[in-house]
């Protein structure tokens, strides 16, 4: 029958790779254990914080990869959602029920206003503007020493949904994994709904888009929104995960590190930030145990990407593994 | 006279020193087919922006269907009935023939939140993909469902571009040289296609094909330098004698 196209040749497989994220899945759930058992229990925690970078990067590359949108904001989005939660906790509201949700929709709201301003430029001037917005937040809060100014704001605990403690380690890593799964799921949805299908549409050709009916601005705003909604959602993770809401988050450099991460990842790939988060944290992690200049390491690292996987790690890995069913 | 489901009136445009459009006015009833000629840089491509929306006109008004569009942007004139096809070829090369189309039917959904649905998987609509398998074959298309739009032949793609118009199912319809490229064959098909639509939605034609414009149009304009030198019915436009100095005339030549 007709009906399928293109996409269903890239999905033929779709059982395979369901499979595949259930097994990951399942492995990433009993890595805690797995950790406690051979005494590692220090990996638990940087494995949360590789798991909500992954969530921040798979954001920016909902905006980048599939709404074609080159951020470099998203830092305000991260920052926001984690000062969000720090905010709420500093006025005793600790609930995860209540804070969380506020982080990702007062994210949202910033995303509203940021993209509506910045959707009326496009290439290098959208980078630029949304950079601006991003570093007039990090300013506003370096500021306000109500706010914590340059130290940020501690937490003085993890949030708690009801009954369920977050102050374990293994827990938190367990909701961190299920909010990212989640979010994994939900853009797979998204991508195959006809909201995904006109973003897809609007990355490869806008005015045609345009004379087809569709208000293209209003499609790529919304894009910009969840993207930065999600960041918002990573920020609430990454305060409690640190206990803290730095205006690091808010910085610059974080988003250019987000930036990286999708870059390395893969853009447009549904698990390009998750990728690139797993390739740049545990390359830091692995390389600032030996020396203090593992930057070093990671342009190396850009360099080895852009000439040997220029679609990224999770688009070259994913080309080994059809190269290997091919060979069955 | 009753007012055409097209009125241009007064239309401007110029870039730069260059007045592309001198004070262009026409009107195009419903249901006709009036065709646009005159020899290149007439301002033809010029005029086609400003009633789709890709331009605005710096001085005049266009009113479709009794309403002033002259400032509306583009996505709001498709959603009005203003449709267009582009002199080249303007798809998405990398989707299939199918779902090129297919997005033309869905951008005129505007059931549950039109294309802002996040959940169901717009391969399974079938009212979608079906009415596109549709409007592929009244293109003459039918069979080529899977094949990637960059893949197709030149005639082909022109084909799928006319298909992705029709989709949106417009009112007034609006081709720039829909033949450019095609060989004979190809162009006959075309032919054929626009004398059928031509009997459904009014059409507005941009074409360099003399044959096939004294064939399908009721009416013709004639452009040149940016003004309208004429509007008639083809026998008149034949013999104008303005017309045969400028325009016919280098075909004489």
């Amino acid at each position: 029958m007709a009906g399928v196209g293109m996409k269903s040749a890239l999905y033929r497989q779709s059982a395979r790779r369901r499979g595949l994220a259930v097994a990951a899945l399942v492995a990433l759930a009993a890595l805690p254990l797995l950790l406690q058992a051979i005494g590692q229990d220090f990996y638990v925690s940087f494995a949360a914080r590789l798991l909500i970078f992954a969530l921040a990067a798979t954001g920016l590359n909902f905006i980048v990869g599939f709404g074609g949108m080159v951020a470099f904001g998203h830092a305000a989005f991260f920052g926001a959602g984690a000062y969000t939660v720090a905010i709420l906790a500093q006025h005793g509201v600790t609930s995860a029920f209540v804070a969380w949700p506020a982080a990702a929709g007062l994210a949202a709201l910033l995303a509203l206003g940021i993209g509506a301003v910045s959707l009326r430029t496009r290439g290098v001037y959208f980078i630029m503007i949304t950079l601006a917005f991003a570093q007039m937040i990090y300013y506003l809060f370096i500021s306000l020493k109500t706010w914590g100014g340059d130290d940020g704001l501690s937490l003085p605990a993890r949030s708690g949904f009801g009954p369920l403690h977050l102050g374990d380690d293994a827990v938190f890593y367990w909701v961190v994994l299920a909010c990212l799964a989640a979010v994994l799921f939900l853009l797979d949805r998204i991508a195959h709904a006809r909201f995904g299908r006109v973003l897809q549409a609007i990355r490869e050709n806008e005015s045609r888009m345009e004379a087809l009916g569709y208000p293209v601005a209003a499609y790529q705003l919304a894009c910009f929104v969840i993207g930065g909604t999600l960041a918002g959602l990573a920020g609430a993770l990454i305060a409690n995960h640190g206990l803290l809401a730095s205006p690091n988050l808010l910085h610059w450099t974080q988003s250019g590190t987000l930036l990286v991460m999708v870059i390395v990842g893969g853009v447009g790939a549904l698990y390009g930030g998750f990728a690139g988060a797993l390739t740049l944290l545990l390359l830091e992690e692995a390389l600032a145990a030996v020396t203090g200049h593992w930057h070093v390491a990671l342009g190396l690292l850009l360099l080895g990407v852009v000439f040997y996987a220029p679609r990224g790690v999770a688009a070259y890995l994913h080309g080994l593994v059809t190269r290997r069913q091919n060979d069955d | 006279m009753t007012e055409g489901l097209l009125e241009i009136a007064g239309v401007s445009r110029h870039f730069g020193g260059l007045r592309a459009l001198s004070e262009v006015s026409l009107s195009v009833p419903e249901g006709e087919v009036h065709a646009l000629i005159g020899p290149n840089g007439a301002g033809k491509t010029t005029l086609i922006h400003q009633l789709s929306g890709a331009q605005t006109p710096d001085a005049g008004t266009i009113r479709f269907a009794g309403e002033d569009v002259t400032r509306l942007p583009m996505h709001t004139r498709v959603a009005r009935g203003i449709a267009r096809s582009w002199q080249v070829t303007n798809v998405f090369t990398r989707l299939s023939a199918l779902d090129n189309v297919a997005l033309a039917v869905q951008g005129r959904q505007r059931d549950w939140g039109g294309s802002f649905r996040f959940w169901a998987a717009v391969d399974k609509e079938r009212a979608i993909v079906d009415e596109a398998a549709m409007w592929l074959a009244e293109v003459g298309l039918a069979g080529r469902e899977r094949s990637i739009a960059g893949s197709l032949a030149h005639g082909e793609q022109r084909q799928l571009e006319l298909a992705l118009a029709l989709a949106t199912r417009p009112r007034l319809l609006l081709l720039d040289e829909p033949m450019a490229g095609m060989g004979p064959e190809e162009s006959e098909r075309v032919v054929e296609l626009i004398e059928r639509l031509g009997r459904k939605v009014t059409l507005l034609l941009v074409e360099h094909d003399m044959d096939a414009v004294f064939r399908l149009a009721d009416r013709i304009s004639v452009l040149v330098g940016g003004r309208l030198i004429c509007t008639g019915l083809p026998d008149d436009v034949r013999v104008h004698p303005e017309v045969r100095k400028a325009y016919l005339g280098e075909d004489v030549a």
